[in-house]
């Protein structure tokens, strides 16, 4: 509450409250409920039933109706706050509907059977977080292969980019060598290059290589990234000159200047490089979806978009499925939020 | 400021060391061997060594592909490799701007090209507008002496991280029949709405929801810029008395000025290349209501019964001209940004 509080007597000057300042917070309070609210309603919807789902008008929380086990019956039933003849009310579980009658007994003393009719029974309704949509999907759907392959795919071709890349960097910041501004050149040619305009001959180079619906069509073409390049060059033209020099002094080679001394003292804009590319690997959609056409080769990507199409009436799964999707991108923000908008702020990319 | 700059460098070098320590391993092998190339062939050759694998990679998946783009598009046949494929000369170009009417799509013989090209067109008019008017708002309300203003920027800035799909089922759950919006209305009296059914609502929706997605990437640029105004300036107007809107206007406005054409032209190349949120939330639909060059093209190349390669990399090269285009347009804003 204190941030509230806080909220509402901040002004620009003691004493002094321009309608500006009041336009300004009721923006941000719109834009909290406009960016935060359908993903808090993802969240709160994954967590019910499939029956709960289909309620109109939606209750906020995930609720169900309360069941209680009776005496005497194999399942559990249903309960019921019925309306009695004499205008008294009490809870009643449900044993079976008859047209518009129904067969209610007290849970209490389950020997008598009561008959209702339906319109004077209203469900007994609790807050319950229905689990099975997260549990379910793992047993019955390929969804475990696909968080594999997204989890493989982030993290292999996370570290070919910040090999080869760091690597590229190292040679044009450091040494001076012929053909090296054609070189220049082309990283920035690569830059205006999207994979959008080159689909088809992408997958014929992929398809010429044996890889297609293998994970590797989906980490190699992406892993030479001329922002990286740029990023890591840009920042390992700024390491002293000198303790290269005195490392050569010392009879060091050329690879082990790279690895145990650049790529340790560039490490901040490695850190930048890696959390980009995690993020690009992991929300990657129409490269993955034009070369994997086989379900067990699925990202979660592509599986998540094949189940909104085959599974339209199971919105249950689909909608726990995509909160387990967002969850890894939800951690990141959280840890690393101040570092990514640092980041994109210097570099001007995403 | 000082701490709050390295605390986020500390978490960010846990990270990349947390990805570091298996490479440490793998290194330690190529130390020997690469040692020993180098007493082969020189220090100064080593640049070669390191610049290599980079080149190999982008002369495979990106300079190889952009010339073979070219001779997909003038070959024809169903075969992938350019072996396989007779020369046509400028045919499947010809098919795709054969219309009776550029303005009228149906009259095209490759309608869906044309449908793509106008609503991509439009989409992109009204993506943009939105977009650097929303971003411009926002950037400058986080620029006022508020409270909480990290909380609030990450608030604006999270969706920029989220999956393209995420985004459009999110919304799609939102937006569907018995969805959340439709309660909202029915619940104030109104009439359930098919948002994602009426061809002109969808086209509101796909704009939205890319807004809604990556507006808080454009307001960081303009933040940044914002930020970078001289605080002088401002006082000096606050002397004189001037008026606020008018301190917008001869102030933050011009020298917004290179930061909005950097938003504007990145906003255009990443809207001339919508795909995938429009693509998860309607399908291209209703109809081709929100069908997209991009689609077009995966669709031609991969979707369809019949893979038609020369027509998908012929329209390649025609939005790939579009993109060149736009990408001078941003370099020489930059320039002027470099100069201002």
């Amino acid at each position: 509450m204190s941030l509230v509080t806080k909220l509402a007597t901040a002004r620009r000057k003691p004493g002094r409250w321009h309608w500006t300042d009041i336009a300004a917070y009721a923006y941000l309070a719109l834009g909290v409920v406009l960016m935060f609210g359908p993903v808090l309603w993802l969240g709160m919807s994954s967590f019910k039933t499939q029956a709960g789902l289909l309620e109109f008008p939606p209750s906020l929380l995930p609720m169900s109706q309360k069941e209680v086990a009776v005496p005497g019956q194999s399942q559990k039933l249903p309960l019921f706050e019925v309306e009695m003849p004499d205008g008294s009310k009490r809870v009643l579980a449900q044993v079976r509907r008859i047209g518009i009658q129904a067969q209610m007994v007290d849970p209490e003393k389950s020997g008598e059977t009561i008959r209702v009719p339906i319109d004077k029974r209203t469900p007994v309704r609790e807050f319950k977080l229905a689990t099975e949509n997260y549990t379910e999907p793992l047993e019955r759907f390929a969804f475990t292969r696909f968080l594999w392959n997204s989890v493989f795919v982030t993290l292999v071709a996370t570290i070919i980019t910040l090999i080869i890349n760091s690597m590229a960097a190292y040679a044009l910041s450091i040494y001076e060598f012929r053909g090296k501004t054609a070189v220049m050149l082309m990283v920035i040619g690569t830059l205006m290059i999207p994979i959008t305009i080159i689909l088809v001959p992408v997958y014929l180079v992929v398809t010429k290589l044996g890889l297609v619906n293998s994970l590797w069509a989906v980490i190699l073409p992406g892993a030479a990234t001329p922002t990286g390049v740029f990023l890591l060059r840009q920042y390992m033209l700024t390491l002293p000159r000198d303790l290269i020099e005195a490392a050569r002094m010392d009879k060091a080679s050329e690879w082990q200047i790279y690895w145990r001394i650049v790529m340790p003292l560039a490490m901040p804009a490695l850190a930048v490089l890696a959390i980009f590319s995690i993020m690009w690997r992991w929300n990657e959609f129409l490269w993955p979806l034009a070369v994997l056409t086989k379900t067990e080769s699925y990202t979660l990507q592509i599986g998540l978009n094949a189940f909104q199409g085959e599974l339209q009436t199971q919105w249950h799964y689909l909608l726990a499925m995509t909160v387990v999707t967002l969850l890894p991108v939800a951690l990141v923000f959280v840890f690393l939020q101040r570092f990514i908008t640092t980041g994109i702020a210097n570099t001007g990319m995403k | 400021m000082a701490p709050a700059e390295t605390k986020p460098r500390r978490e960010g070098a846990v990270a990349a060391g947390l990805l570091a320590a298996p490479l440490a391993l793998l290194m330690r092998l190529v130390d020997g061997p690469m040692g020993a190339l180098q007493r082969l062939i020189g220090e100064r050759r080593m640049a070669y060594v390191f610049i290599l694998p980079n080149l190999a990679f982008f002369s495979l998946f990106v300079f190889l592909p952009l010339i073979i783009n070219v001779i997909f598009s003038v070959t024809g046949g169903a075969g992938l490799f350019p072996s396989e494929r007779p020369f046509v000369g400028a045919q499947q170009y010809g098919y795709l701007f054969d219309c009776g009417s550029f303005l009228d799509p149906s009259s095209c013989r490759e309608d869906h090209f044309w449908r793509g090209v106008s609503n991509t067109a439009r989409f992109t008019l009204f993506q943009v507008t939105a977009m650097v008017l929303f971003s411009l708002l926002t950037a400058i309300v986080l620029n006022m002496k508020i409270r909480a203003r990290g909380f609030f920027r990450a608030v604006y800035f999270f969706p920029v991280l989220l999956s393209p799909v995420v985004v459009a089922l999110t919304w799609k759950w939102i937006l569907q029949r018995d969805g959340l919006l439709n309660a909202a209305i029915t619940s104030i009296g109104g009439e359930r709405i098919l948002f994602l059914v009426d061809p002109s609502w969808a086209m509101f929706w796909i704009v939205f929801v890319s807004v809604w997605a990556h507006m808080g990437f454009y307001t960081l640029i303009l933040l940044a810029g914002l930020q970078a105004i001289p605080a002088d300036l401002y006082e000096a107007a606050e002397m004189d008395a001037t008026p606020r809107w008018r301190v917008f206007w001869r102030i933050t406005l011009p020298l917004l000025w290179p930061n909005m054409i950097v938003v504007i032209v990145l906003a255009l190349i990443k809207g001339v290349q919508t795909f995938d949120e429009v693509f998860v939330l309607t399908g291209g639909g209703p109809g081709t209501a929100t069908l997209m060059i991009v689609h077009y093209i995966y669709e031609t190349a991969f979707a369809n019964q019949v893979q038609n390669f020369g027509l998908a990399a012929a329209a390649s090269v025609v939005l790939g001209v579009v993109l060149f285009a736009l990408t001078l347009a941003q370099l020489a804003a930059s320039r002027r940004k470099g100069a201002a």
